[in-house]
């Protein structure tokens, strides 16, 4: 952050040529994974994640299991090559805290109390990073457990929002989130109208905060949208066993 | 792995009589619903760590302290000095708190107190720097939670901040690419005071400041630092449970009207330290 980089070119659009308030290209696919209940592949811009579900299954070992609900296990974890320097593969402390906030954020989802004592693992694996990994691994990850059968409330949406040159914007790349002065990442789910998923980090007045949500709540509905799309294309197809 | 956390189960009693109060208003402490429990800081607690202070919001006693070294800059910020926040869920605090591998709650706890310093810029890591891209100055705010009654955040983000204010330096001369330690201290100037605020959500009820049985009890919290200047450097929802947009927006202006009064309190005895 010490140095100064300009994150709009000229014309007033981002250097990845996108308007303030416009979502990188987006590819979902359902149903990725032979062995999963359930996967998913998420490509927002140069991001590449992958999400599986397993479960519900037995909870083990017995005393991590709940008598009224099944309990989640959630990991999200970067490749060691998913970043220019090598990132160990060991989980780092932001990977144990973003694993957390995404089990937060998928436990209102998930109708628990149909699996008592049972567990369901959500693991998300991210091939390459590019920014707003945790919000396109839990809109991934949301899918994947769609994908497993397992009922939910409904479908939860993710995406980023923040501050750049003194700009509110959606969407944020790795350069955006590095050099720019807010990163909020919201998951946002539009028939229940409830926020999961909330954590903001930078400066950001209560004006532009206020700004930054109603951007985040158009790009989570337009994302929303996507989901529901890839899971219609999974299941208009007829399974391949393979 | 992040799994699905199993707290203590609350009696169905307590928690019916707190649905109960809430719902006329009140609270199970007879506190209001957006009123803090008295704050005792005590600055200086530890004589042998640069800057140290120990903090009582309630029963939940945090101890914060500061020690310093000189370090290697990280690669990319050669020009800054290292600050790194770590919390201790001390066993003896709680019998939820067990020995160990660092547990998710203390990860994020100690996350959350770096941001809130690091993004309010309350520490001025340039001025940290001795020789660029050789040799600044490391801090390590080590944080002991010593007794557990909910809220850890705001309590450890006072806590931090003032053992930061009582923080003294020892100055270093430079010759070439050597430094030397001097006999002389100089005092680590704060260029803001962020104020952590956290709810507790009870379906459509919240309260700030939650106790540990509030905590428990609680569907999620929502935690906001507001910085001297009424902007907000962090946020972070933690639990499971979801809040409307409009309820979130909510909480904002609550939480700057809350924020100044609280840091007028919390940092009240920075300005006297000498």
């Amino acid at each position: 952050m010490s140095e100064k980089i300009s994150l709009f070119k000229e014309d007033g659009r981002r250097l990845d040529d996108r308007a303030p308030d416009e979502l990188r290209p987006i590819k979902i696919k359902v149903g990725v994974l032979s062995n999963a209940q359930g996967s998913a592949y998420i490509e927002q811009g140069k991001n590449k994640i992958l999400a599986a579900v397993y479960g519900p299954k037995e909870a083990l070992p017995k005393h991590i299991s709940l008598p009224d609900r099944c309990i989640l296990r959630c990991r999200y974890h970067m490749a060691p090559f998913s970043t220019p320097e090598r990132k160990s593969p060991a989980p780092s402390r932001r990977e144990i805290e973003l694993s957390m906030v995404i089990r937060n954020a998928l436990e209102p989802l998930v109708m628990t109390s149909l699996f008592p004592r049972t567990v369901i693992d959500i693991f998300i694996e991210v091939l390459q990073a590019d920014g707003g990994t945790r919000c396109a691994g839990l809109t991934a990850a949301v899918l994947a457990l769609a994908d497993a059968g397992i009922p939910l409330k409904g479908l939860t949406a993710a995406c980023a929002v923040g501050k750049a040159d003194g700009k509110v914007i959606v969407d944020l790349n790795d350069l955006e989130d590095k050099y720019g002065e807010a990163d909020m990442p919201i998951a946002y789910n539009p028939t229940l109208d409830g926020i999961t998923l909330l954590q903001m980090d930078g400066i950001m007045s209560k004006e532009e905060i206020e700004q930054a949500l109603s951007l985040a709540i158009t790009a989570t509905q337009k994302i929303h949208k996507m989901q529901v799309e890839a899971l219609k294309e999974r299941f208009s197809v007829p399974r391949r066993e393979g | 792995m992040s799994i699905t956390e199993q707290r203590p189960i609350i009696s169905k009693l307590e928690k019916q009589e707190l649905y109960r109060l809430l719902a006329e208003g009140k609270r199970v402490d007879g506190r209001g619903l957006l009123q803090y429990r008295n704050l005792n800081v005590q600055l200086n607690y530890i004589e042998k760590a640069e800057g140290s202070a120990l903090v009582e919001l309630g029963n939940t006693k945090i101890l914060a302290a500061v020690k310093v070294g000189v370090a290697l800059p990280f690669a990319d910020t050669p020009n800054e000095g290292i600050l790194i926040v770590n919390a201790e869920l001390v066993p003896l605090a709680s019998p939820v708190f067990e020995p160990g591998p660092p547990s998710e709650e203390s990860i994020s706890l100690a996350r959350y107190v770096d941001r809130s310093i690091r993004e309010s810029k309350a520490v001025d890591l340039s001025s940290l720097c001795i020789i660029p891209g050789r040799s600044v100055y490391s801090l390590y705010v080590d944080l002991y939670i010593l007794d557990y009654d909910g809220n850890l955040i705001d309590a450890s983000v006072i806590a931090s901040v003032n053992a930061l204010g009582t923080t003294k330096l020892p100055k270093y001369s430079v010759e070439g690419q050597s430094i030397k330690k001097l006999d002389e201290y100089f005092k680590l100037e704060l260029k803001d005071l962020p104020v952590s605020i956290t709810y507790a959500f009870f379906g459509d009820k919240y309260v700030v400041d939650p106790c540990l049985n509030e905590e428990y009890a609680s569907d999620f919290t929502i935690s906001m630092t507001v910085k001297s200047d009424d902007r907000f450097c962090a946020i972070q929802k933690n639990g499971g449970g979801m809040i409307s947009p409009r309820g979130f927006l909510e909480l904002l202006d609550k939480s700057i009207a809350l924020g100044k009064e609280l840091r007028s309190i919390a940092y009240s005895k920075l300005s006297g330290n000498g």
